[in-house]
């Protein structure tokens, strides 16, 4: 009985020390957040105001959202490139898992070792002819182009690949007996079954396409295609000292993303652990 | 995990070519089959395979080969000429290209300092605290925020002369605190804060599912066998989670040579090239300096470097890891 109390009081303990250590990774968010609220010319008074003495956060953030350099233009650009990517590159891998997985011929298996080779290329080691064929061939500077480069990471064919093998083999051969073709057994049998792995694949990249900056910066190059974090950093850099604005911004870039992740959450972490995924 | 990566055949790979003895009927259908399996395999794979094809396998044999070019973007193709050897030469008397190298060694120390921080915060996580789910949402959300967004924040904070972190070193004794992203000697360390800041989440979540794995019985045998903490961590958390560091540990370190965001949004390189990267210096040579072959030729080194990497994991992988 007492070791058990005593072991209680520990844990309470280190939960404690746990929670002060948390602070410092959530303390920037709460200055950012805060920092939106106020009029400019408070947004370095020392010490720290941590409740705003004058609350300046609908003008702060209607600039944001509708002044020179519209929020709400990004965002519509933003979600309409992270769904199409998403959906675009969950039914490509799904259809290439299934085929390495589940289909056997003999190409197969040296196809697989390709795109595995591919995995192994750093992305930016081919930004330069990818910028190159999509300036030959009219992919450059609209969203198609942008959607396209996104859809096909073979990340997805090898997290899917994996589930795909736990699909019992017998399945698809007495599926197969009863006079079914493969996109029937691949639409109304596999993918049923894998569909929680899909979903975690289709949150994972919701949020990669979400965040890149690269891809962006580098394919786009019209103000009103930008996605939110390119136009973060444009407004940044054009509202040079208003630090208020851009925590305004900054707190628009990334709460909606947050409210996702805390929705998703249980698939999120579950994703990355399980597949040891990364952007 | 990275074991999960590689190929092994799927179930039934091996009985399929195993009927060989049967009737010429049973044999001609099984042909027939095979062929219309061979059909939907590739019917499967191609968007895939011809997506990959064009954007990445076709894209890293264009760079490599325009690594051999001096062109200049605005040129046109008949700009292009063949230099042979000289880009890379050129690169290894380049003080610039050589400082990105330096920097990004530097930024190796990140890896394992991250990965030390994100295990002890692991094991408390995982078995020493309360209310785990606010644990892992806290330190996870500098990775799943916005990279830009999260620059520019910390840009703010450590602005050197009225910046809040400025002011509460001040406030504390500290007269003339760094100049932080602004000064030349302290810039590449605040990256490197950062990067291990956002990095944690991630390592974590890792971490806590190479724990989760790990047998419980093991702990409560060594209990009965009055074992300390320190020795139980020694002896049976570290061994056991020697294949998620090894994974954690290549995949950092691959990382670390993709460093580009954060460069990008707090000092594209400054002040005075102290921060200037690989992937930096590729970026600015190719789309600000509009030099193609040159930057090809640091992509190849780039790739080069990856890929010794990733072929050194596969090396050490038997040698260092205990399954």
């Amino acid at each position: 009985m007492h070791t058990l109390l005593r072991a209680d009081w520990r844990k309470a303990f280190v939960t404690a020390v746990m929670f002060a250590v948390s602070i410092l990774f959530l303390l920037p968010f709460v200055w950012m957040l805060i920092t939106s609220f106020k009029v400019e010319k408070d947004v370095f008074v020392y010490p720290i105001q941590w409740i705003p003495r004058e609350w300046n956060a609908i003008e702060n953030y209607k600039e944001v959202w509708f002044g020179d350099y519209p929020f709400y233009l990004y965002y519509w650009n933003s979600i309409k490139v992270s769904l199409l990517t998403t959906a675009i590159s969950a039914l490509v891998s799904a259809l290439a898992a299934y085929g390495f997985s589940k289909i056997q011929f003999a190409a197969g298996k040296w196809l697989f070792l390709i795109v595995l080779f591919t995995y192994m290329i750093p992305g930016q080691a081919i930004l330069i002819p990818q910028f190159i064929l999509y300036r030959n061939i009219g992919l450059f500077d609209n969203h198609f182009g942008l959607i396209v480069l996104g859809s096909f990471s073979v990340l997805g064919t090898f997290m899917l690949r994996q589930f795909f093998m736990g699909v019992h083999q017998e399945f698809i051969e007495s599926a197969k007996i009863d006079g079914g073709s493969h996109p029937r057994i691949f639409w109304s049998i596999a993918l049923p079954l894998v569909k929680p792995a899909v979903a975690t694949y289709a949150i994972l990249r919701f949020i990669w396409t979400w965040n890149d900056y690269q891809n962006p910066l580098i394919f786009l190059r019209t103000d009103g295609l930008f996605t939110i974090p390119l136009a973060m950093q444009k407004f940044t850099s054009l509202s040079g000292e208003f630090y208020s604005l851009i925590m305004a911004a900054a707190v628009s870039a990334i709460f909606p993303l947050l409210i996702v992740f805390i929705i998703g959450q249980k698939s999120v972490i579950e994703g990355i652990a399980l597949g040891g995924v990364k952007g | 995990m990275a074991r999960t990566m590689k190929s092994s055949p799927p179930p039934g790979l091996h009985e399929a070519g195993n009927n060989r003895a049967g009737t010429n009927r049973r044999r001609g259908f099984g042909r027939s089959l095979r062929r219309g399996e061979q059909l939907w395999g590739m019917v499967f794979i191609s968007p895939m395979l011809i997506g990959v094809m064009i954007l990445v396998l076709f894209p890293i044999i264009a760079t490599l080969v325009l690594g051999f070019a001096d062109w200049n973007f605005v040129q046109g193709w008949d700009g292009i000429r063949w230099v042979g050897l000289q880009n890379f030469r050129s690169l290894l008397e380049d003080d610039i290209f050589l400082k990105s190298i330096r920097n990004n060694m530097i930024f190796l120390l990140t890896v394992p300092i991250y990965m030390i921080i994100s295990m002890a915060l692991a094991i408390l996580i995982d078995r020493h605290v309360y209310m785990k789910g606010y644990f892992k949402v806290a330190y996870f959300m500098p990775y799943i925020s916005n990279i830009v967004a999260v620059a520019v924040v910390w840009q703010v904070l450590f602005q050197p002369s009225y910046g809040p972190i400025n002011e509460v070193l001040r406030s504390i004794g500290i007269a003339s605190p760094p100049k932080w992203i602004a000064d030349p000697n302290y810039a590449l360390v605040s990256i490197m804060m950062i990067s291990v800041w956002i990095s944690i989440g991630f390592n974590l979540i890792i971490y806590i599912a190479g724990l989760q794995s790990i047998p419980k019985d093991l702990y409560e045998a060594a209990e009965i066998d009055g074992a300390n903490g320190w020795t139980k961590f020694r002896r049976i958390t570290l061994p056991l989670l020697s294949p998620t560091s090894f994974f954690l540990l290549v995949t950092g370190i691959i990382s670390t040579f993709k460093v580009f965001d954060i460069i990008a949004v707090m000092t594209q390189g400054g002040p005075i090239g102290s921060t200037t990267m690989m992937v930096w210096y590729l970026y600015d040579t190719a789309f600000v300096n509009l030099k193609v072959g040159y930057a090809s030729s640091i992509a190849a080194v780039l790739f080069g470097f990856v890929m010794l990497i990733t072929l050194g994991q596969w090396a050490a992988q038997k040698k260092w890891v205990n399954y």
